[in-house]
C-alpha cells in the first residue's frame, strides 16, 4: 500500500488509515482478507470430517456433524458474502461508476465491523460447552429448536443465530450503500445500461439480499423464542403444534435467492474478465442485464424445490418444479452469451483467463446437474443424497473459490500496486480444477449410488461399505487441493509486500473506469481529476469497425480536470489542486 | 505481462506503455460532475423500510396461518384488554400527529417548533413503552405466558418486535435531536418521522388482529 496518497494536508493516523477507516478501498480489502482467511477455516473443517469419511470413527457423530454444519455455514456466510459483495463490491463498485468514495462511508465501516463481531460470535460459539451446533447449515427445527434433543448445544446454538443475525444486518447495510451509490454517485455520461455488468450484477444481488435475508431474520427471531421462551413456532409438542416445515419456508425463501446473491458478483467478475481477455464486447449486453433481472424475480419463486420430500402439498411441489425448471431459461442464455463473447475473440491465456475459464466450464457442470434436482419425480431419489453435495459443489465453489480467485488475479494489480506471479496463477488454477474435480466428481456416483450424505460412520452401514475407497480418493483430493490453497495464501501475503510492482495502471488493457485511476489509487480515487463517460463498458476491437481503423480498445471514459475542487477533497489535498497530479505519479511508481 | 500474449492487438491509444497516468482530456465545468445527486439519504431509508415491512409481513403472515389452524385462537384473545390498546392507539397516533407537525415545521425552517414537535413525539413513544409494560405484566400475573398457546405466543412475538421498533424510533429521534442541534437537516427530520409512521402502520394491523377479534 502506498503512503504517497495523502502525502499532504491531511495525514491520517494509523488506525483511521487501516483499521477504522472509511475509505471503500480499505474496507473492501478488510472484507476480502477476512473472507480469505475464514475460507481456510472452512476449508480445514472440510478437511477434518473429509478424514472421518476414509477413516470411519476419527470423530464422534457430533463431531462431525459439528464440522459439516460449520462448513457450510462459514462457506456461504463468512466467505462468499465478504468476498464476493463486501470485497469485490467496495473495492470496485465506486471506481467503476467515477465515484470518490460510497454513498455512506461511516455505514461502510460500520458493516465491516458488525461484520468482524459476526466473527467473534461464530468462533464463540465453536469454544462455549456443549459445542457448536450440529444440526446443519440450514438450522433445520426441531433440531435447532430444542438444542437438548439434539446433544445439547443450546449455547452454541444460540450464539449461531446471533452471529447469523449480525452477518445479516452487516451484509444490509453494504447492500443499502450499493444501491445508493450507484443510483446517486455515476460520473457524466454513465448512464444505466453503460454501467459495467459487474456493478449490475452487484445491485441485483443486494436487491435479492434486501427482499429475501428479512423473512429469515424475522424467522430466526421466532426461532431464538422457541430456545429461550419456550414458545412452539417451529416445535411440535404433545399438547401444541408448531410447524417445522414453515421455518424451511422461510429458511429457503431466503435460501435459494442467497445462491443467486453470490452467483451474480460472480457472473459480473467473470464478464469482466471474458471481455478484456478475449478482447471482445460482451454479446447482448442488454439482454444479460434483462436475464439478470428476470432470474432475480423468478429466484423468488423456486424455494420449494429444497423441501419436495418434506411433507408440502404435492400439487403445489410441481408448481414449484416447473418453476425451477423455468428459471434455468435466463441462466442458459447467459452462460450461452458468456460463450459467444469468447467465440472469435483473441483470448489470452493469462492466469485469470484461465481461472475464469475454470469457472466457467465448472459451473456448466453444476448448472446442468441441477436439472434433474429441480425436477420433481427425480429429485425424490437424489434428495440428500451425495449427489446434492456434487451439484451444489459445483455451483458454490465455483462461484466462491474459482471465480472469486480469478477476480483476485485480475485485480490485485489495481488495489495492491504489485503483481501476482503469472506463472504461478496459471499452476495454481490447473492443479486447483484438478483436484477440485477429484473430490467433487465421484460424489455425483456415489449420490447415484444412493449413498445419503451426512453420515458420519459409512462402514456402520453395509451397504455402503463399497464405496469407502471413493471416499478415501476423494479425501486424498481435498488434502491436495487444501495445500494447494496454503500455497497460494504464501503467495498471495508474500505479493502484498513483494510482488512484482505494476507500472502501468491499465495492465490489462480493459475498458472500464477503474483502469483510469492510479494503481492503488489514492485516498478519493480521482485526486483534481473526474472521468466523464463516453462510451459503452466493453468497447473491444476484434473484427469489429473500430479493428479496421487500428485501434484496440476505448476507455469507457476519459479524465477531465475539475474547474473547482469539491469540498471534501480539496481538504484532503490541502486545498492545492495542482499538486495533486504529481501525488497521483508518486502513487503508482 | 500480457501484451505480448496474442500479440493480435496493436493498438494506437495503448502503445504509451510505462505512462503512469491517462492524460487529462480537459476542464470539467463544476455543473457537470453530477456525482452526488438526488438526496441519497431519503433513498437508502426506502430501502431499509422495505426490508423492515418484510420482517413484519413474514411475523404477520405466519400468525394468519397459525391462526387458521388454531381453533382456541378467537377464545385466547378475548383475554386481551381492549381499553389499555386503544389508549396506546390513541399514543401512537398522537405520536404520528406530532411527527408530521415536526417535518412540516423543519422543511419550513422553523428548527425551534420542528424540535419542539419531536421532543413530543419521543414521549409519546416513551409513554406508549410504558403502558405496554403495564400491560404486559398484568396478562403475565394472570398466568398468559408465551408459552401458554398459540395465540399467545404471536401476541408476544409480534408485540414485542413492534415494541422494539418503537423504542427504536424513540432512539432514532433522541439521535436525530443532537444531529440537528450542530447540523439541521430536514432529510433527517424527515427519516424519523417516516420511521415513526412505519411502525404507526404496523400496530394498526396489530390492534385489530389481537386485540379487536
Amino acid at each position: 500500500m502506498s503512503a504517497a496518497s495523502s502525502a499532504h494536508a491531511h495525514e491520517l493516523s494509523f488506525w483511521r488509515k487501516y483499521i477504522f477507516s472509511t475509505d471503500h478501498k480499505v474496507i473492501g480489502k478488510q472484507y476480502l482478507l477476512t473472507g480469505l482467511f475464514m475460507a481456510l477455516i472452512g476449508g480445514a473443517f472440510a478437511l477434518i470430517f473429509r478424514w472421518n469419511l476414509a477413516n470411519p470413527g476419527t470423530l464422534t457423530d457430533k463431531q462431525y456433524l459439528m464440522f459439516v454444519t460449520y462448513h457450510g455455514s462459514i462457506m456461504f456466510f463468512w466467505v462468499a458474502m465478504p468476498i464476493l459483495l463486501g470485497g469485490f463490491g467496495n473495492l470496485l463498485i465506486p471506481l467503476m461508476i467515477g465515484a470518490r468514495d460510497m454513498a455512506f462511508p461511516v455505514l461502510n465501516m460500520l458493516s465491516y465491523w458488525t461484520f468482524f463481531l459476526s466473527v467473534v460470535l461464530l468462533v464463540a460459539s465453536l469454544l462455549v460447552p456443549g459445542g457448536g451446533f450440529s444440526g446443519g447449515w440450514t438450522l433445520y427445527p426441531p433440531l435447532s429448536a430444542i438444542p437438548d434433543l439434539y446433544m445439547g448445544a443450546e449455547p452454541g446454538t444460540i450464539l449461531l443465530l446471533l452471529a447469523l443475525a449480525l452477518e445479516f444486518a452487516s451484509m444490509l447495510m453494504g447492500g443499502i450503500n450499493y444501491v445508493a451509490t450507484v443510483f446517486t454517485m455515476r460520473v457524466k455520461g454513465l448512464t444505466f445500461f453503460r454501467l459495467p455488468y459487474f456493478v449490475w450484477m452487484q445491485i441485483l444481488a443486494a436487491f435479492l439480499f434486501m427482499l429475501s435475508v428479512t423473512p429469515l431474520i424475522a424467522a430466526v427471531f421466532l426461532l431464538l423464542m422457541d430456545i429461550l421462551l419456550g414458545t412452539h413456532f417451529f416445535r411440535v409438542t404433545a399438547e401444541q403444534a408448531g410447524s417445522p416445515v414453515l421455518f424451511q419456508h422461510l429458511f429457503w425463501f431466503f435460501g435459494h435467492p442467497e445462491v443467486y446473491v453470490i452467483l451474480f458478483p460472480a457472473l459480473g467478475i467473470l464478464a469482466e474478465i471474458f471481455t478484456s481477455q478475449a478482447r471482445r464486447p460482451l454479446f447482448g449486453y442488454r439482454t444479460l442485464v434483462w436475464a439478470g433481472i428476470i432470474a432475480g424475480i423468478l429466484s423468488f419463486l423456486v424455494w420449494a424445490h429444497h423441501q419436495f420430500v418434506a411433507g408440502i402439498n404435492p400439487y403445489s411441489a410441481i408448481g414449484f418444479s416447473i418453476l425451477t425448471v423455468i428459471i434455468s431459461v435466463p441462466f442458459s442464455l447467459m452462460l450461452i452469451y458468456f460463450g459467444i463473447t469468447l467465440a472469435g475473440g483473441s483470448i489470452r491465456f493469462s492466469a485469470p483467463m484461465i481461472w475464469a475459464l475454470g469457472a466457467y466450464a465448472m459451473f456448466i457442470i453444476g448448472g446442468l446437474t441441477g436439472l434433474p434436482l429441480g425436477a420433481l419425480t427425480s429429485d425424490i431419489y437424489f434428495h440428500d443424497t451425495y449427489y446434492v453435495v456434487a451439484h451444489f459443489h459445483y455451483t458454490v465453489f465455483t462461484i466462491v473459490i474459482l471465480s472469486s480467485i480469478a477476480g483476485i488475479y485480475y485485480w490485485f494489480p489495481k488495489f495492491f500496486g504489485r503483481k501476482l506471479p503469472e506463472r504461478f496463477g496459471k499452476w495454481h488454477a490447473i492443479l486447483t480444477l484438478i483436484f477440485y474435480n477429484g473430490f467433487a466428481f465421484p460424489a455425483f456416483f456415489l449420490g447415484m449410488a444412493g449413498h445419503p450424505r451426512r453420515y458420519a460412520d459409512i462402514l456402520a452401514y453395509n451397504y455402503l461399505e463399497e464405496f469407502q475407497w471413493v471416499h478415501q480418493l476423494m479425501t486424498i483430493s481435498t488434502i491436495l487441493l487444501f495445500a494447494v490453497q496454503i500455497v497460494f495464501a504464501f503467495v498471495f501475503i508474500r505479493s502484498i509486500f513483494a510482488g512484482e510492482q505494476v507500472t502501468d495502471p491499465n495492465p490489462w488493457r480493459a475498458t472500464t473506469l477503474e483502469w483510469l485511476a492510479p494503481s492503488p489509487p489514492p485516498h478519493l480515487n480521482w485526486g483534481d481529476t473526474q472521468p466523464v463517460v463516453e462510451h459503452g463498458p466493453y468497447e473491444y476491437a476484434v473484427n469489429g469497425e473500430l479493428a479496421k481503423q487500428g485501434i484496440d480498445f476505448l476507455p469507457q471514459g476519459k479524465l477531465y480536470r475539475l474547474q473547482k475542487l469539491p469540498e471534501e477533497v480539496a481538504h484532503h489535498l490541502g486545498g492545492k489542486g495542482e499538486q495533486s497530479e504529481s501525488e497521483v505519479e508518486k502513487a503508482t511508481s | 505481462m500480457q501484451q505480448e500474449g496474442s500479440g493480435v492487438m496493436v493498438s494506437s491509444t495503448s502503445a504509451a506503455g510505462a505512462s503512469s497516468y491517462p492524460p487529462i482530456a480537459g476542464t470539467l465545468p463544476e455543473e457537470q460532475y453530477e456525482w452526488r445527486g438526488a438526496p441519497v439519504a431519503r433513498l437508502a431509508f426506502w430501502l431499509f423500510l422495505a426490508g423492515e415491512i418484510i420482517i413484519l409481513l413474514t411475523l404477520i403472515g405466519a400468525s394468519i396461518f397459525f391462526r387458521l389452524t388454531y381453533p382456541g385462537w378467537n377464545e385466547a384473545s378475548s383475554y386481551t384488554n381492549v381499553v389499555i390498546s386503544t389508549i396506546n392507539t390513541l399514543v401512537l397516533l398522537t405520536g404520528s400527529l406530532t411527527a408530521v407537525l415536526a417535518h412540516h415545521y423543519a422543511f419550513a425552517s422553523r428548527w425551534a417548533l420542528a424540535r419542539l414537535y419531536l421532543v413530543l413525539t419521543m414521549l409519546c413513544g416513551f409513554t406508549f413503552l410504558g403502558i405496554k409494560v403495564f400491560e404486559y405484566s398484568r396478562e403475565i400475573m394472570h398466568g398468559f405466558l408465551p408459552n401458554t398457546n398459540a395465540f399467545w405466543m404471536f401476541y408476544y412475538g409480534i408485540t414485542g418486535i413492534h415494541g422494539l421498533h418503537v423504542l427504536a424510533g424513540s432512539l432514532i429521534i433522541l439521535g436525530v435531536l443532537f444531529y440537528i442541534r450542530k447540523k439541521p437537516s430536514k432529510y433527517a427530520v424527515e427519516n424519523a418521522a417516516l420511521y415513526w409512521h412505519f411502525v404507526d402502520v404496523v400496530w394498526l394491523y396489530i390492534f385489530p388482529m389481537f386485540y379487536l377479534t
